[in-house]
């Protein structure tokens, strides 16, 4: 099997699995109890909290674990928002994830005032757009840091300090930084953001873990309430278990980063030099914004579903880019926000590379498109 | 054989798949997306819901087949939805089962089957295809509850050789004891008779979609006297009994729509009866007529009603209209719905009621 969906999600690394080996018989306490195993297991937990921090180049206490890339954003973008008991404003981009959105427009039914900037061809926010939409009831600007769909990265230091006004002031910032970490050095000092979102499975750890990077001083209304955990951002017994698997996963991206990028690098451009050899009219979306990992291609005149069915039955995993909750392939928000018509976007499919893909995969991959391709065209 | 099953989650598709897999042949299950909400997922209640997506997605992996939901949203809202909604406004009976097998499944979708290299299409459908004599014929279900015969009557050689019908072998019982000896989670589900894309009434549906639909106007009889007054003619369908508002002596039924007048004409029993039909649309299993003038056969008017005898003349080339004359008076003709020819239990073509002749 040839996988080339790590967008959507990363087989674990073996190294993740056996971290938590150790723990798994000690690691079960509940970490806010009174006793020798509460304790082990709030080690455990403290433990890879500082494991994220230094990767993210943060404080602990900065790391607040969540269940994954969702609810982090909605951690970020409703309790920034509501923070204070207010309904602040909010400013986002047409491009982002749905967990974004879906917050958005939660927000915007609850009455807090929300503007969507929209995105040049190449689907990047122009930070004067976004400093545009800036007013004084701004509690809140979140832009993604790489786009899932088509990769392409956004300014985000640009925007961070073009929505300061003279005096230094400036709304939180929040990026949704879930599909970047995998690729790029995330560090929130250097990207000059308030709060970041991470997914463990997007980079070799497992589903059901994420992080918030909330910076020192931030106020955030808890979405989830409860016994106030996790300074009282999150509520709920910590994922423990997860949470080691989340930083562990995190050092191993960190420093395989250069590998990375040269084995997928030459996996992609083998695999697009090919393809556009053979295929006419073939558009690679986001070309010059893209991160190193995404392919996100438009074959003229074949249905991506048809296609994708295709390559699934010669064992090619690739998606559509964006699926509804059936499984069906869905027209994309980020293409349309792009010009692209809903006709263009049937005929899109997002190869993405990842750990585990070998420079050697781009050949094979570009074999099987191809004979596939070719019995559609 | 390699085949592409349509798979909706419910029991009779489901079932239909696991037979060509039972009996060998290399299958995939599909799930068609046809409708969705104002927020681009799929819905949630009424059929075509992801729980049914996720009902077929468990049996696809029970039978370890490939499985994918494919999306046509466009085309039903094209194909199926919008003219379904303009039928009504004409004041006609649309049956939205036959133009979703007409312009979806078996025309969309069975080339979606080609382009996957799928020799067949498997549907859940209650009726059969064999090869008799040199040509494909299509037949009534085992089960002549469950015949759907009806709602197939457009599919011609072509489709027929390229399509099948496992449970239409079987009857519904026995459909079920199978599923629950595979041990599906929709053994038991229920079956849907609503129209998948409406939740609730039809009339609130247009209406919604079309609030002009709603035109309020006059009720009267058979000679034009004016009887009461309506909210608009899609709240009526012809041989409508019941909620006309008005009270009369003995039993009055809608005869006629006229929706550009914004009229309902409602009238007596006798008042309803049609003695002939004009049919247009016709296609025919064979591809043509299978007499050369006019004869007589069996006609069906309705998905669930009786088959009654008449006198079928088609036009000359082109055969796809004609008229149809009762050998009894009917009561239960209405425009929109299709009119069906058989031969005993086998579909000789069919089209669709487009003017009753009284």
């Amino acid at each position: 099997m040839l996988y080339l969906d790590h967008a959507a999600t990363t087989p674990i690394r073996p190294l993740v699995r056996e971290a938590i080996l150790p723990l798994a018989e000690g690691g079960w306490g509940n970490p806010t109890g009174f006793h020798a195993p509460a304790r082990a297991a709030k080690n455990a937990l403290e433990e890879a909290r500082e494991r994220v921090a230094e990767v993210l180049g943060c404080r602990p206490l900065e790391v607040v674990f969540t269940s994954g890339g969702t609810e982090a954003d909605n951690l970020a973008v409703k309790g920034a928002a509501l923070a204070g008991g207010k309904r602040g404003g909010v400013v986002t981009s047409a491009v982002e994830h749905e967990a974004v959105l879906g917050a958005v427009r939660f927000l915007e039914k609850w009455g807090c005032p929300v503007k969507v900037v929209g995105v040049d061809s190449d689907g990047v926010v122009d930070p004067s757009e976004v400093s545009e939409a800036v007013t004084s009831e701004t509690a809140v600007v979140s832009v993604m840091t790489v786009n899932n769909e088509t990769g392409a990265r956004q300014p985000i230091r640009k925007i961070s300090e073009a929505v300061q006004d003279q005096a230094g002031s400036r709304p939180l910032i929040h990026t949704d930084a879930v599909q970047a970490f995998v690729s790029d050095e995330v560090r929130p000092d250097e990207l000059g953001v308030d709060l970041l979102s991470l997914a463990g499975h997007k980079f070799g750890g497992p589903t059901g873990v994420g992080v918030l990077y909330v910076r020192d001083g931030v106020a955030l209304e808890p979405v989830a309430h409860g016994g106030g955990q996790e300074l009282g951002r999150r509520s709920g017994t910590q994922h423990v278990l997860g949470a080691v698997e989340m930083a562990v996963a995190m050092e191993l991206a960190d420093s395989d980063r250069a590998r990375f990028h040269r084995a997928v690098g030459e996996a992609r451009r083998r695999f697009e030099t090919a393809l556009l050899a053979r295929v006419p009219g073939l558009v690679i979306t986001s070309q010059s914004a893209r991160t190193i990992q995404h392919s996100h291609l438009r074959f003229p005149g074949v249905a991506n579903q048809t296609l994708l069915a295709r390559l699934d039955r010669l064992g090619l995993a690739a998606s559509a880019g964006s699926s509804c909750q059936s499984g069906a392939a869905a027209v994309s928000h980020v293409l349309s926000a792009m010009g692209i018509s809903d006709e263009e976007a049937r005929s899109s499919v997002r190869f993405s590379f990842g750990w585990t893909t070998r420079p050697s995969d781009g050949d094979r991959a570009a074999q099987l498109v191809l004979g596939a391709w070719e019995a559609l065209r | 054989m390699r085949v592409l099953a349509a798979m909706s989650g419910g029991v009779d598709s489901s079932v239909a798949a696991a037979l060509m897999h039972q009996e060998g042949h290399e299958v995939t299950g599909v799930t068609l997306k046809l409708w969705q909400g104002p927020d681009g997922e799929a819905p949630t209640h009424g059929c075509c819901t992801v729980s049914d997506s996720e009902d077929a997605r468990r049996v696809a992996a029970s039978l370890g087949i490939p499985y994918y939901v494919f999306d046509y949203t466009r085309d039903f809202a094209q194909a199926v939805i919008n003219p379904f909604m303009n039928d009504y406004r004409r004041g006609r009976t649309p049956n939205p089962c036959v133009e979703c097998n007409r312009s979806i499944k078996f025309s969309i979708l069975l080339e979606e089957a080609a382009r996957l290299d799928c020799d067949l299409l498997v549907t859940g459908h209650y009726a059969r295809v064999s090869h008799e004599g040199g040509r494909w014929r299509l037949r009534r279900g085992v089960d002549e509850d469950k015949d759907q015969s009806y709602v197939l009557h457009m599919l011609g050689q072509h489709e027929l050789s390229r399509t099948r019908f496992p449970v239409g072998e079987i009857t519904k019982t026995q459909t079920r004891q199978i599923a629950s000896d595979l041990g599906f989670r929709n053994a038991d589900k229920r079956d849907s008779y609503e129209i998948c894309f409406v939740q609730g009434d039809y009339r609130d549906f247009i209406a919604r979609a079309t609030p002009d639909a709603l035109r309020p106007g006059r009720i009267v009889d058979t000679s034009h006297r004016p009887v009461g007054k309506h909210q608009g003619v899609i709240n009526f369908t012809v041989g409508q009994r019941r909620g006309l508002g008005v009270a009369v002596g003995e039993p009055r039924y809608v005869t006629e729509l006229d929706p550009q007048n914004s009229t309902v004409v409602i009238g007596s029993a006798r008042d309803l009866q049609a003695w002939a039909i004009e049919v247009e649309k016709i296609s025919w299993v064979n591809e043509a007529p299978p007499w050369e003038s006019e004869r007589k056969c069996l006609v069906q008017i309705r998905a669930h009603g009786e088959p009654v005898e008449a006198r079928i003349s088609v036009g000359q080339a082109p055969t796809d209209h004609g008229t149809v004359i009762f050998s009894n008076p009917e009561r239960g003709a209405a425009p929109g719905q299709a009119a069906v020819f058989y031969r005993d239990d086998e579909v000789l073509g069919g089209g669709t009621i487009a003017r009753l002749l009284r």
